[in-house]
Order: C-alpha cells, then sequence, then structure tokens
C-alpha cells in the first residue's frame, strides 16, 4: 500500500516536469501559438492524469479488499466445514487471521509457501509440519481448517496487492499518456486543474455528511444485529440491567437489558448538573455582560474559557479523588450517607464543566438584545436588575432555553467525568446520595475488555448509542432551530 | 370594567412608582444583592478552576520526584563475564538482582547469613526492574566491570510513597506497606545519603507497567504524536477545503443546507457515538487494527474536522470583499483569487481554528477507549499500526488503579497533559494579538 503511494508520488512529479517540458518545447517550435494557461498548471494537468485515478482507485481497494478477503475465505471454511456452528466458524476465521499475520510477518521466500499452499493437497498435519520448521511460531497444533483457511487468507491477500499494484501502474501510465497527449498550448488547462480541484473541495464538504451517514449507517446496523437477540420491550421497557458476559450463561436464557434505569440515571445526571450550572452561569453571564468593568470581564472571560477547554478525564479524575471523598467525608460529619460516586458528586462536577458553556452561551443571547429594549426601561425609571430581570431576560428567554436545551445535550452524552465519577450499578433511585449509571458509562463498560463481536453483550452498546445520537441530536436541532429563530427576532 | 383598569393601574404604580423612600431603599437594596449574586457566580465559577488545579498540581506534584538508592556496587568480572565478552547477550545471564542486592546489605552494615525472611524485607527496598538498571549501566560503560561504581537505581514504589508521606509512620506496623523494621533501614539510608529524592525521568522514559515506579507516559505522549499528525495531516486540508467551498462556491440550494446542517450537528455529537462509528467503520469494515494510533487519528480527525471547517469558514468571512473583487478585476479566476489573496490573509484564522481542534482532540477520551487504545503497552510504537495508547487514556487507565503510586502518577500525567494544552492554547492567544486582522 505505502510503496504503491510513494510510487505514485514519484510518478506524479516526473509527470509534472514532463508536462511543464512538453509545452515549453511546443511553445518553442511554434512561438506564433499564445498558450491559454500558465506554464505549471498544464505541469499539473499531467501530474492530476497521471496520480488521481489510480490513487482513488487503491484507496477504494485497499478500504474494501480486507473485508472482501475475509468474506471469501469465510464462505470457504463454511464449505469445507458445514456441520460446525457460526460461532465456531468465528473462532476459526479469528485464528486463522492470527497466523495469517504471523506468517506474514515471517516475510521469508513468500513464493515457497504460496506454491506449497496452492498446491493444498497437503494433509493440515503437513502443513502444521512445514509452517513450523519455517519458523512460525503455534502455541500447539491448531484446530483443523484454521491453517488452510489462514493460507488462504495470505494467499488472496498476496493476490490481491498484486492485483491493486498492476492496476494502479496501469491507470497511471495511462493517465500520464492521456495527459501528454492532450497538453497543447491552447488546451485551457487551468480550467481542468481547477474543475478537478472543486470536485476536490465538494468531496471534502462532504465529509461531514458521509460521517453523519456512516455514524447511523454503522450503528443501526448493529443495534438491528441486537434486536435479532433481544425483544423491544426487553430493552426500551425494561427496568433490570444485568447484561450477563460470560458466554458460559448464553443457555441459562437471555441476559436482562433493561434500558430504564439508564435512562434515568442520564436524566438524573443531567438534571442536577443543570441545576447546579444554570443559576450559575446565567448569573455569570449577567455579570458579565451588564456589570462588570471591561477589564474585569477581559480577565474573567479567559479564565472561565480555561474551564471550557480543560478535557472532561479531568473533571473525572477530579471528582474521583478530590469531590467525591470531599462530598462523603461531608456527608459523615452532617450525618449523611453519601456514596463519593452519588449522584450529586457526578452531577456537580458535570455542572462545573457546564457553567462556562452556560455562560457563554447566554453571553452572546444577552448581547443581542437590542439597546433600545434597555434604554427604554431606564427611561422609565427601572434600576438595572429590574431592566435585566423584567426585559432582558423575558426577551432573551427563547435563546437561554435554547443554551440550556445544548448543554443538556452535552451532560447527556458527556463520558469520562461519568466513567470515573457515577457509580456502575444500574440503580433506579431518586436518592441523590446513591450512585446511579448512566447511557454512556455502560456503553463504555460494555466495549471495553474482550470482545466477542456478535454478543447481544456487545451489541446492546450500539443500540444504546443509537438512542443517545438520537437524543442528543433531536436536542440539537431543537435548539439550535430556537436560537436561530430568536436571532433572527432581533436582528 | 373601569374597575379592573383602575386596579391595574394601581399594581402598575404600587410596583414601579417611588412612592416612599422606603421603597426606594428596598429596591436599591434589591439591585445590590442582583449585582453580589452575580459576582458570587463568577467566583464561584472562578474557585472551581482554582480548586480544580490546585488539588491536582496538590496530588500531582510529588510524581515528578522519585525515591532513587545510590548504591556502590562492586561488578565482579568473575560474576559477570569471565570471558570479557559485554554484549547484551552475555549480560542478559548476568544476574545483576544479587550484585545490587549484596551492594545494600553492605550499605546497611548487615553482611554474613541473613535470614531469608529478612532478605525478603530487605529485597523489597528495591524497585522489581532495579538489575535492568544496573545492566544498562554496564553496557554504556563497558570498562567499569571489576571495578567499583556508584549505580542510582529506583527503590521500591512503597519506599517511595513513604518518603513521600503517603503512607503514614503513624498507621500500626501490622497494616503498614513497609514494616517498623523496613522502616529502620530507610531511615538509616536516609541518613547516610543513599537514598534521595531526585528528578523522576523514568515518567517520561518507560512505558506501561505494573509498578508505579516503572510506570510512565513515553509510550502515551507518542501516541498523542502520532494521532495530532494525523489529524493535522488530514483534517487541516479538508477542513480548509469544505471551508472554502461552502464560503466561496456553494450555491445556495438544499444540498448545501443539508452540508451545513450536517457539519452544525458534528460538532454537538457526543464524542462517544464517534468512538462507535470509528469501531464499526474503521475497524470492522475496513479491517485497520485495533488498539493503534491510525484509528484514533482517523476518528479523532472526524471529530476536528467540524471545528476546523466552522472556524476557517469564519476567517475566511472576514476577509473584506474588496479584496476579492480587486483580484477578480485583474483576471485572476475564482480559485486563484482563493488561493492566493483570501487565504493566505484568512490563515492565522485557520490556524487558530486548527490548534483549537487539536486541544480538543488531544484531550479527548471517550472515543478512543471504544477502538481499544486500553492497551497495556509497554514498548514505544514506532510505525501508526502498532498498539498505542494516547495521554488522556493513560489517564484514566492509572486513575483506575488503586496504588497509591498511581494515583500520584494519575495527577502528574494531568499535569503534562495540561502543559501540553496551555502551551498550544499560548500560541493561539499569541497568533490572535499579532495577526489580529486591520480591516
Amino acid at each position: 500500500m505505502l510503496f504503491i503511494v510513494l510510487g505514485l508520488v514519484v510518478a506524479g512529479l516526473i509527470a509534472f516536469i514532463v508536462g511543464v517540458a512538453r509545452i515549453k518545447i511546443a511553445t518553442n517550435i511554434n512561438p506564433t501559438i499564445k498558450m491559454h494557461s500558465r506554464v505549471g498548471y498544464y505541469g499539473t494537468y499531467s501530474l492530476i492524469w497521471t496520480t488521481v485515478p489510480a490513487l482513488i482507485v487503491t484507496l477504494l481497494w485497499s478500504s474494501i479488499s480486507p473485508h472482501t478477503i475475509n468474506m471469501v475465505v469465510k464462505a470457504d471454511i463454511m464449505k469445507s466445514a458445514p456441520q460446525l456452528t457460526k460461532a465456531e466458524h468465528t473462532l476459526i476465521m479469528g485464528h486463522a487471521s492470527l497466523l495469517a499475520e504471523r506468517i506474514l510477518a515471517l516475510n521469508l521466500q513468500k513464493n515457497e509457501i504460496l506454491l506449497s499452499a496452492q498446491r493444498s493437497m497437503a494433509t493440515a498435519g503437513e502443513l502444521f509440519q512445514f509452517l513450523k520448521k519455517e519458523g512460525v511460531v503455534f502455541g500447539g497444533l491448531p484446530q483443523p481448517h484454521v491453517i488452510s483457511a489462514a493460507l488462504n487468507l495470505v494467499v488472496l491477500k498476496e493476490q490481491s496487492l498484486w492485483f491493486i499494484t498492476s492496476i494502479a501502474s496501469v491507470l497511471s501510465l495511462v493517465g500520464f499518456l492521456y495527459a501528454f497527449i492532450r497538453v497543447r498550448p491552447r488546451m485551457q488547462a487551468r480550467n481542468s486543474v481547477e474543475a478537478v480541484v472543486l470536485a476536490g473541495f465538494i468531496f471534502a464538504s462532504m465529509i461531514a455528511v458521509l460521517t453523519t451517514f456512516g455514524i447511523v449507517a454503522s450503528v443501526v446496523f448493529e443495534t438491528v444485529e441486537f434486536f435479532n437477540h433481544v425483544s423491544l420491550d426487553n430493552f426500551f421497557l425494561g427496568t433490570t440491567w444485568d447484561p450477563r458476559f460470560t458466554s458460559a450463561d448464553l443457555n441459562r436464557g437471555e441476559g436482562q437489558f433493561g434500558f430504564l434505569p439508564l435512562l434515568w440515571g442520564t436524566l438524573y445526571i443531567t438534571f442536577v448538573s443543570l441545576l447546579f450550572a444554570v443559576p450559575i452561569g446565567l448569573h455569570t453571564a449577567v455579570y458579565l455582560s451588564e456589570y462588570a468593568s471591561t477589564r474585569f470581564r477581559n480577565v474573567v472571560k479567559p479564565l472561565l474559557e480555561i474551564l471550557a477547554g480543560i478535557p472532561t478525564i479531568v473533571y473525572g479524575f477530579f471528582a474521583l479523588i478530590t469531590f467525591g471523598p470531599f462530598l462523603r467525608d461531608t456527608g459523615a460529619i452532617l450525618g449523611f450517607d453519601i456514596t463519593s460516586t452519588s449522584v450529586l458528586s457526578a452531577g456537580m462536577v458535570m455542572g462545573i464543566m457546564i457553567i462556562p458553556f452556560v455562560s457563554s452561551l447566554s453571553d452572546d443571547i444577552i448581547s443581542a438584545v437590542p439597546q433600545s429594549l434597555r434604554e427604554g426601561s431606564y427611561g422609565l425609571g427601572a434600576t438595572k436588575s429590574e431592566t435585566i430581570r423584567r426585559i432582558i431576560l423575558p426577551a432573551a428567554l427563547p435563546g437561554i432555553v435554547g443554551a440550556v436545551l445544548l448543554a443538556a445535550s452535552r451532560a447527556i452524552g458527556e463520558t469520562m467525568i461519568v466513567v470515573l465519577a457515577a457509580g456502575i450499578a444500574a440503580n433506579l433511585t431518586i436518592n441523590p446520595l446513591e450512585p446511579v449509571t448512566t447511557i454512556t458509562v455502560k456503553i463504555v463498560s460494555q466495549l471495553t475488555g474482550d470482545l466477542e463481536f456478535n454478543s447481544p453483550q456487545t451489541l446492546v452498546a450500539f443500540a444504546l448509542g443509537l438512542t443517545l445520537f438520537m437524543m442528543t441530536l433531536i436536542l440539537n436541532i431543537y435548539a439550535l432551530y430556537i436560537v436561530r429563530k430568536y436571532k433572527e427576532q432581533y436582528d | 370594567m373601569s374597575t379592573t383598569t383602575n386596579t391595574v393601574a394601581e399594581q402598575v404604580r404600587s410596583r414601579y412608582q417611588p412612592q416612599h423612600p422606603s421603597h426606594l431603599r428596598k429596591r436599591y437594596r434589591s439591585e445590590w444583592f442582583f449585582k453580589i449574586y452575580g459576582l458570587v457566580s463568577v467566583l464561584i465559577g472562578l474557585s472551581f478552576l482554582f480548586i480544580m488545579f490546585t488539588s491536582i498540581i496538590w496530588n500531582g506534584w510529588s510524581a515528578f520526584l522519585q525515591a532513587n538508592l545510590k548504591l556502590e556496587v562492586f561488578l565482579d568480572q568473575k560474576k559477570i563475564n569471565p570471558d570479557g565478552k559485554s554484549d547484551l547477550n552475555t549480560l542478559r545471564h548476568v544476574n545483576f538482582k544479587s550484585i545490587m542486592r549484596n551492594s545494600l546489605y553492605e550499605q546497611l552494615g548487615l553482611s554474613g547469613n541473613l535470614k531469608p525472611k529478612i532478605r525478603r524485607q530487605l529485597n523489597k527496598l528495591l524497585s522489581r526492574n532495579a538489575d535492568m538498571q544496573i545492566r544498562e549501566y554496564v553496557l554504556a560503560n563497558p570498562s567499569s566491570i571489576g571495578k567499583t561504581v556508584e549505580v542510582t537505581v529506583l527503590a521500591h514504589g512503597n519506599v517511595d510513597a513513604f518518603l513521600k508521606g503517603s503512607i503514614s509512620r503513624d498507621i500500626p506496623s501490622e497494616k503498614r506497606q513497609i514494616n517498623d523494621q523496613q522502616v529502620e533501614w530507610i531511615d538509616q539510608l536516609v541518613s547516610s545519603g543513599t537514598l534521595v529524592m531526585k528528578w523522576n525521568w523514568g515518567l517520561f522514559k518507560f512505558g506501561a507497567s505494573s509498578q508505579p515506579e516503572t510506570a510512565g507516559l513515553l509510550v502515551a505522549i507518542v501516541g498523542s504524536i502520532f494521532m495530532m499528525l494525523i489529524v493535522i495531516v488530514l483534517a487541516v486540508p479538508l477542513g480548509v477545503a469544505a471551508a472554502a467551498y461552502l464560503e466561496e462556491f456553494a450555491p445556495k440550494n438544499w444540498i448545501t443546507d443539508i452540508i451545513e446542517v450536517n457539519i452544525n450537528n458534528l460538532a454537538a455529537v457526543p464524542s462517544i457515538v464517534f468512538g462507535l462509528l470509528g469501531l464499526a467503520v474503521f475497524i470492522n469494515i475496513f479491517g485497520l487494527p485495533r488498539s493503534t494510533a491510525i484509528v484514533g487519528g482517523l476518528v479523532l480527525t472526524l471529530m476536528t474536522l467540524p471545528t476546523v471547517i466552522i472556524a476557517t469558514r469564519a476567517s475566511i468571512r472576514a476577509v473584506p470583499r474588496s479584496i476579492r473583487e480587486a483580484a477578480l478585476a485583474m483576471g485572476a479566476s475564482k480559485m486563484q483569487t482563493l488561493f492566493h489573496h483570501t487565504l493566505p490573509l484568512a490563515l492565522p484564522g485557520v490556524l487558530t481554528g486548527t490548534i483549537i481542534g487539536l486541544v480538543q482532540a488531544l484531550g479527548e477520551t471517550a472515543p478512543l477507549l471504544m477502538i481499544g487504545l486500553v492497551a497495556f503497552v509497554v514498548d514505544v510504537p514506532s510505525t501508526l499500526l502498532e498498539p498505542s495508547t494516547a495521554l488522556p487514556v493513560q489517564i484514566y487507565m492509572w486513575a483506575r488503579s488503586a496504588e497509591r503510586g498511581f494515583v500520584e502518577r494519575t495527577a502528574g500525567a494531568t499535569i503534562v497533559m495540561l502543559i501540553f494544552i496551555i502551551f498550544m492554547n499560548t500560541i493561539v492567544a499569541i497568533l490572535r494579538r499579532r495577526f489580529e486582522s486591520k480591516w
């Protein structure tokens, strides 16, 4: 892969030089013809034709080929061992790809291995002996089919590499020749080059759409897979979260994937954090935009922005070692029994994170309220605080609601604070002194550790992720809509 | 009808008209209170900033110091290399542990036949990997074989914690990780100048380890740098291209609208969802290896892209129309106007946006957990396809280990990360000040 790209870069440079040389020679031969574009554009034209098509094909191929190869090999395994279950096929496949990597890493005379593999009339035992002699490290005699599947993989990988290398070289050569013929003084090289650049621009701006599409497609795909294993009402209406991790439990019935305790925990922590952050953030915004001197503002605003720029893992660690224990000890003195991973501590630390978010958004919104409203109010004899409370805040209310919704969406999707500072157990409790867990915590805990990709225990993370994505998406769109509507109102 | 109007008028009057001096005083008082609420809120926000930094520095400064033992080691040629060779292969089989331990016993004035129990307790003063340090020393100075030299080796994590005061003397001996006998030895070693605190280079030299004293950030720092490079290489050109298209070329139609809505929304999608995308697309479909910098870099690129696009668009928009029109009037094409005039003028804004995006990417943890960067990686990765970790993920992993030595290192790692972030933010501030636009 890498050497194809490097080769294309070199070919491109050569093509550039050839293109420039050709146009110069052509104009020297016949100086009466005026060039359409500047010299460099002809070189670039030639470079583009030499590299871009080949590069696109290479990238496309290398992004689909691993998957295709795996499918082919897997189909082969199924054909040669139809009596085994799906899980066993996956297992064989996993072992085979590990073995294939080890064979490829050896980098010995590949041809020899390839040949012997293609003569795969040899039995598994013979192949095993052969590979062992060549220096492949085995943990023991692998299961039947593993070795042949691994060799299959190696062969296909080699073939795929050969294939793409030759295709890329052919494409590059053809492109180069085409450009070589096309490059003439009257040719509109700049227009073509600019069209290609513009196409690149359009592609770049489509990436955002592709990403959203990718998120939705991948997550939906796995979620559908999950709901093949687990019923919809087990997930959406269940009140017990107990996914049973080990595969030994599989025959003891499906685990409980009740989503409600997680939803409750997420919303509860978000609520506590907003309860803490909104008054503080709002008062901060009001003070900074209406009362503070310019100097005070210039010092304090950047400091609050630091608070917004600190990675959330730092907040999580702060909650874990300082804030949680502090609350617990304070509670102990006052006679409350507060666990250090309580809703209160996670929510408050999340609130600290949200304060600058709320304050800077509301600051913008308060500044957007027209000055005439303020002056009208002052003219009627209202004090500053009366103006703010009775005129500015009501006028800014829709915008502030939008800001709070954005903050809520952020709190709902926040992961690292709750992973370190909230609980693990999925409780349905309204006591803020007890721990709850959140959607994001469970996504993390279901997906870190050993992955067995087809079990509902890991797939549930995608169902949770999709729910999370939809929740935040709706909140965001609605909030952005409100904020935009609000801004239009005063424009 | 008229009565209601009257009452409303009265209500308004009673609310807003200063009929009484005492009423006025009340209003001024509430004015003052309102102002104070605002000030208190600001101070609460700032005090949390202060508390957080203090707490982390308080917990973390000691991670930059480490207890070391300066041992007088006799490198006996008979034990090390009777045949005179001093290459790695020979030295690998030498029992430096016993050489080192004997030197420690002598330092404490304990020699001859010690009881195995005493020996074991003595050995627990040394780091488990301390013998490697002597081996490295010998490898670097082969001429020292046969002589007595002073070598500095790491003390055990518990000794370190004891010296830093996190294992208290007041705890009864049987509950303490360090017993009374060992405390006596430690005091003796400190007073003889053998046991000293030194700057902890190991924090930047080692990879993952189960022993706090030999756990370091090197793999994480290298991994983070790799990912930052990928983000720079991919997100900047793509982001600038997208922003330039949307600002300068895109027609106003529904496709452009969709793209814009998408970009704004992506900036607000929870980061963990990007991790799910990376897992499902880059690892499961494209077959890229797990736990590697390349997958992490790609996911972070997708996350940073909206930030770069939004910042670049703003700075392109800030370039006055007159400059574009002048260029177009001189016969430049739209593309030439963009590349020769608009983009260079917008560059400071682009840089600022990029660095802000990088800071965000540097601290991002959740998506990296999804793609398996939570690995125990001892060796420094040399390519993008080797297992690696990242700074925030290392913080996460250490934060979850219970040992006191790791708590201190977590905070130390946080300090390192915050220093990186503050450094990058300073660059932003300087760029903003220096290139503040003149129009």
